[in-house]
């Protein structure tokens, strides 16, 4: 299948990405890793005139802790995710994430900043942004502003960058002292869409959690946090009563649609089952 | 019509052609350097049966412009046999029965050499993954997962020969 003719053009720069898309404005689409874009293209989903490709961009693709925190490159892909020690040791719901999407030649591809821009409801990214507390790093010709997470997927395949911004960086917080993290996602098969996800963060310091992150796939018109069940675990610790309560408010939260992965129901049952599996996993009651 | 001359590099040797930004790697393989061994499947970026390798790694070239390979090398099907044999995955595939109608085939070997550049000694599990994103309607998988095994075998028999 051949997409509509577009123009084709590769900067070398984030400089000169960012007055190509000032320049082209409404009609241009970044290209990163391709791997929502091109499907789309070639279904005639989408068909921008001009397609800004930044694969030739050097330096984009890294991650990178210092105080405070990690910065993750525009380009970074998730093959470089998933063998990340560092994600492992500290930010375990991305280490946890990474294996799930896709499938590994997708992964060589897709881009962690693409998969946010993309913001797919059943996209996985998303629900660990927000579990994690992660912000993007938009610029444009004109200045640099770091958008939260929350701010950033603003409905099904919608993000509220302007036009001529582009994600150039992620930024996620540390978690806390000790923390713990695990995304759990219900597919039909390997390297499906999920059917439902749960992404848990959790931090602590001193003896409570400092950091409570509970955020969800595919049960909603875009990624959604489970504010309820985060506020549930707050300054507080994890036990039976707490974990139940939170599993409760999180599968409260939720608004999934019946269809060919599952009704309403199931989905609903999902998100509460899982929530209350990863929050164990994080007490330690009993092994994931 | 915008048309971008390329250099792009295919199983060692330099094409250098004017093409059409919307032509997909798939297709620049196939119609224009008449390479047809590497298949296209699905179409849709789901099956696999279109894997290259791009600079080392595999990726679905249904799913990739071939304007943005312009100085990159790729590897198709074409590109795996050794000088004097088949590559070890390819003995492995005869030896173990590892394809029947052969369509995926291409998409499999090349995803196992992948596999065994960067992990020679993979267990089992690591074999199924790393094949998570090739569909294959005939075999049933067992006898590819034998057939990578095999190719594991040989290699780790004779490494001077055989790693990069
Ligand atoms: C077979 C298959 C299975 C998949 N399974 C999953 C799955 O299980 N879970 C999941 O979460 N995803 C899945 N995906 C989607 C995949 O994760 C995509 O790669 C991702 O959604 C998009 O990232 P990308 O880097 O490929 O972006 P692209 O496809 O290049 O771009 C996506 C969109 O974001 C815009 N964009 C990209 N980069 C920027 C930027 N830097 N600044 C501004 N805008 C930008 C583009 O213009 C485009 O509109 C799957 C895809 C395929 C093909
Ligand atoms: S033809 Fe490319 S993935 Fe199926
Ligand atoms: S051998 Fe027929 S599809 Fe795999």
């Amino acid at each position: 299948m051949y997409p509509p003719p577009f123009e084709y053009v590769a900067p070398d720069t984030i400089e000169e990405a960012l007055a190509l898309i000032a320049q082209y404005g409404e009609d241009a689409k970044v290209l990163s890793g391709g791997m929502s874009l091109i499907p789309l293209m070639k279904l005639r989903f989408a068909s921008p005139a001009v397609i800004v490709d930044i694969n030739r961009i050097q330096g984009m693709d890294y991650i990178t802790e210092e105080a405070g925190g990690l910065r993750i490159g525009g380009l970074t892909r998730y093959r470089t995710l998933v063998r990340s020690d560092l994600l492992k040791a500290r930010y375990m719901c991305m280490a946890s994430c990474g294996p799930q999407v896709a499938d590994p030649l997708v992964r060589n591809r897709g881009t962690l900043v693409g998969s946010l821009c993309h913001a797919d409801p059943q996209g996985d990214w998303g629900a660990c942004m927000l579990a994690m507390n992660g912000s993007i790093v938009a610029r444009s010709t004109t200045g640099t502003r770091e958008i939260p997470i929350d701010q950033f997927i603003v409905g099904p395949f919608q993000n509220s960058l302007n036009p001529g911004e582009m994600g150039v960086e992620v930024k996620v917080p540390s978690q806390g002292e000790r923390s713990f993290g695990q995304y759990l996602k219900l597919e039909r098969k390997v390297g499906d869409f999920a059917t439902a996800g749960v992404a848990v963060s959790i931090g602590w310091t001193g003896g409570s959690i400092s950091h409570a992150g509970i955020a969800l796939t595919g049960v909603a018109s875009a990624n959604i946090r489970a504010s309820g069940a985060e506020a549930a675990l707050m300054g507080g610790s994890l036990n039976q009563g707490t974990i139940a309560e939170a599993a409760r408010q999180a599968a409260g939260a939720c608004d999934p649609k019946t269809d060919h992965r599952g009704s309403s129901e199931y989905k609903r049952e999902i998100i509460r089952v899982y929530t209350e599996r990863a929050l164990s996993a994080a007490a330690g009651l009993r092994a994931a | 019509m915008q048309v971008k001359q390329v250099s792009v590099t295919v199983n060692g040797e330099t094409y250098t052609t004017e093409i059409e930004p919307r032509l997909l790697l798939t297709h620049f393989i196939r119609e224009v350097l008449g390479l047809t061994g590497t298949h296209m499947g699905c179409d849709t970026t789901s099956c696999g049966c279109c894997t290259v390798l791009l600079d080392g790694l595999p990726i679905k070239s249904c799913t990739y412009f071939a304007v943005m390979a312009d100085g990159h090398e790729v590897m198709t099907v074409e590109g795996m046999a050794l000088a004097s044999e088949l590559h070890p995955v390819q003995q492995g595939f005869h030896e173990e029965h590892g394809l029947q109608c052969g369509f995926c085939t291409p998409g499999m070997m090349i995803v196992s050499k992948a596999l065994l550049d960067e992990n020679p000694n993979p267990t089992e599990d690591e074999i199924r993954w790393a094949l998570s994103g090739n569909l294959c309607r005939c075999t049933g998988y067992q006898n590819i997962v034998k057939a990578v095994k095999w190719a594991a075998h040989k290699i780790n028999s004779e490494p001077a020969a055989y790693r990069r």
